[in-house]
């Protein structure tokens, strides 16, 4: 490669971790086998849920839409393979929370036929919107695990300018190498993928950050580009230093920018999509598929064959875990995502998601260590990688300061776990963020109903006022007139008895009389006309 | 008092012993009600009330626990006899229905302030917590006293 290396930087803090990725890569991608029951939650993005397209009984095929929203943040959800769906309910779903969310259950009927598929041949013959539009309809969401509609995130917008694509294959967290697989293996269709994404957003450069202990990826991905002679994207290898696949750090590594804190890549004029979302983008538009598969790590020391799957979403885990050697005796403990950032999950009979990139099977369950109190030894400040104060952060989230947190900048926290990871007296840091930020997220809500409240009982309160008022008025007027009356009766009095005329009574009269003269003028007209016959 | 109403949930409920949440905003500025009389508004509005006015926190009283679920009422319908003596009691207007028609709550409106449930002659409203989902689900604070004691 005649290219000079790119230069790098560094990000704040981070950690040397046990990477623990090679039981996991010893063999190609393994096709999950096609499930009989798939279960395949309405909403596995970030934004508006879709709204339901299929009723139970329905027949559906591979590829057909089955929940669509039209608000822009949102995407719809396919049917992974072709049957019937059985039932819409709420079902468990892989969340920290073990909620149950609206899921479509789908009984396959093991023919897999798709439905008719419109691939675009020619994508430069589009305009960006148009492939924006494919890119929305085909439900691609960001696979690093955000799960926020690529169809947003590849819209600048007026006036923004990309100038540096990053496709990330950072890849960082331990266990997990479904990216490292799918860059090995998919390698013309990421570089394919890459250029659609270029095409988008304009953007005159394209980075792939690969960490170096990926040497056959970074290999593979620069194969491509050589026989493709392609001039502007390029493989940067990055050291392998975690959280360096964070979007903001990743960035900072490759560019030497830093996002605003409360703001987006786009004001710096990056985009930032990770390599699965990128194989999206290419299946969407030059074969016109949907995306109902994903790439799945299923490893750990509890599994016994770990190994990369290419799965349907909706498939059950333990389908997976099955297909890949069953548990190992001491398996204990069920993880979704890595041992970082992941969660734990309660059964393996969850589906898999759009979000789901490892399944993480543990066996030695961490005796939850004996917390001591913090002694301010400044470890998690200095592997911070947004450059926080993690100990503050923890003072005020566990105090419920939530005014404080946030003056300590707790949403810039991306919850990558260093901190936990060094703390000496084991204290559960990012768990007391999480816990700060839904509560803020839920007083923001108590907040937006209370003032709603307020508004309704402000006007209802104004309305009761306005009624009372009225009727005072009437009161008043009846009052008024009862003792207008009494004036006129007792005026009468004093006049004399004859004099006495009440008002009624000679409206009465007056009304009679103007009925009899009324009829006498009739009765004089009928004669006149008699008379003329 | 602005400021100390914009606190305060809203739920118009005088569980504060005030008519409303503008009356006790009105005591405390006045310096005639303490900050830990709000029950809907639990823990952390006294937290806020404390941080607004520079008073010393103080804790909930004993009634009131400090972690109040929420909740909103729903109407038996089949039980209703439609007297609209809940409707009047309604400080939100989130109920609705006419004189001998079936009444019904609008549940995104409701506050839980359960002030319908007393004049209610048949007894068919009934209180219901509020679902939590994926989207207002909460972590939990992790437990404090599993810290080890000092050595």
């Amino acid at each position: 490669m005649s290219r000079a290396p790119h230069h790098l930087w560094h990000f704040h803090g981070g950690l040397k971790l046990e990477g623990n990725k090679a039981a996991s890569t010893t063999h190609a991608i393994v096709k999950a086998r096609l499930p009989k029951k798939l279960v395949i939650p309405v909403q596995q993005h970030i934004g508006e849920p879709g709204h339901l397209l299929v009723k139970p009984g329905d027949n559906v095929l591979k590829g057909q839409a089955l929940a669509e929203s039209n608000s822009y943040v949102s995407a719809p959800v396919h049917a992974p393979t072709s049957g019937t769906i059985v039932d819409i309910s709420e079902m468990p779903s892989p969340h920290p929370s073990g909620l149950n969310t609206l899921c479509f259950v789908l009984e396959s009927d093991g023919k897999d036929q798709w439905i008719e598929l419109e691939p675009v041949k020619y994508p430069n013959s589009k305009s960006p919107a148009q492939l924006r539009q494919i890119v929305r309809k085909a439900g691609v969401v960001g696979l690093g695990g955000a799960t926020f509609p690529t169809a947003v995130k590849v819209n600048p917008g007026p006036g923004a300018y990309i100038d540096t694509l990053i496709i990330n294959g950072a890849e960082c967290e331990p266990y997990i190498s479904c990216d490292d697989m799918l860059m090995r293996e998919y390698a013309a269709e990421l570089i394919s993928g890459c250029e659609l994404i270029q095409y988008m957003v304009a953007s005159k450069h394209c980075l792939i950050a690969i960490e170096d202990n990926k040497p056959q990826a970074i290999a593979s991905l620069q194969q491509v580009i050589k026989d493709k002679s392609l001039h502007n994207i390029e493989v940067v290898t990055i050291p392998t230093i975690y959280p360096t696949g964070g979007e903001k750090q990743l960035i900072k590594v490759l560019t030497h920018k830093e996002v605003p804190s409360d703001g987006f890549p786009s004001d710096i004029g990056v985009l930032v999509q990770n390599v699965g979302t990128a194989v999206a983008v290419h299946k969407a538009i030059h074969l016109g598929q949907p995306l109902i598969s994903r790439i799945v790590t299923v490893t750990g020391e509890g599994i016994k064959q770990p190994q990369n799957m290419e799965v349907l979403i909706g498939t059950f885990i333990s389908e997976l875990v099955e297909q890949s050697g069953g548990y190992h005796k001491d398996a204990c403990k069920l993880i979704m995502g890595g041992p970082m950032m992941g969660f734990t999950l309660q059964s393996d009979q969850l589906p898999v998601t759009k979000a789901c990139n490892c399944i993480l099977v543990e066996n030695t369950e961490e005796e939850s260590p004996a917390t001591m109190p913090c002694i301010r030894c400044g470890a998690c400040a200095t592997v911070c990688p947004a450059q926080l104060l993690p100990q503050q952060l923890y003072w005020h989230a566990s105090s419920k300061n939530f005014d404080m947190v946030q003056d300590y900048h707790l949403f810039d926290c991306i919850e990558c776990g260093c901190c936990n990871h060094v703390c000496p007296s084991q204290i559960p840091l990012v768990q007391y963020y999480r816990f700060a930020k839904t509560e803020i997220w839920n007083q923001e809500r108590d907040r937006i109903k209370s003032d709603h409240a307020r508004v309704r009982h402000d006007f209802r309160q104004a309305r009761l006022d306005q009624e009372k008022k009225e009727r005072d008025e009437k009161l008043r007027k009846k009052k008024e007139m009862l003792a207008q009356k009494k004036k006129v009766e007792a005026n009468a009095a004093n006049e004399g008895k004859d004099t006495l005329v009440d008002p009624k009574k000679a409206a009465i009269e007056a009304a009679m009389k103007r009925v009899q003269d009324k009829k006498a003028a009739l009765k004089s007209a009928t004669e006149k006309t008699d008379e003329t016959k | 008092m602005d400021k100390i109403d914009a606190i305060l949930p809203q739920t118009q409920c005088g569980q504060c012993t005030y008519p409303g949440c503008r009356p006790y905003a009105e005591a405390i500025a006045k310096g005639e009600a303490n900050i830990n009389q709000c029950p809907p508004g639990g823990e952390i509005t006294m937290l806020a009330l404390s941080d607004l006015l520079g008073v010393e926190p103080l804790p909930l009283d004993e009634e009131h626990d400090d972690s109040p679920e929420k909740t909103v009422v729903y109407i038996d319908e089949q039980t209703c006899i439609g007297c609209t003596l809940c409707i009047q009691a309604c400080p939100v207007d989130a109920i609705l229905g006419a004189a001998k028609q079936m009444h019904t709550i609008i549940e995104s409106e409701c506050t839980g302030c359960d002030l319908c449930i007393p004049p209610c002659p048949v007894d068919c409203i009934h209180i219901t917590p509020v679902k939590v989902d994926a989207d207002t689900w909460r972590w939990p604070l992790p437990d404090q006293n599993e810290m080890a004691p000092r050595a």
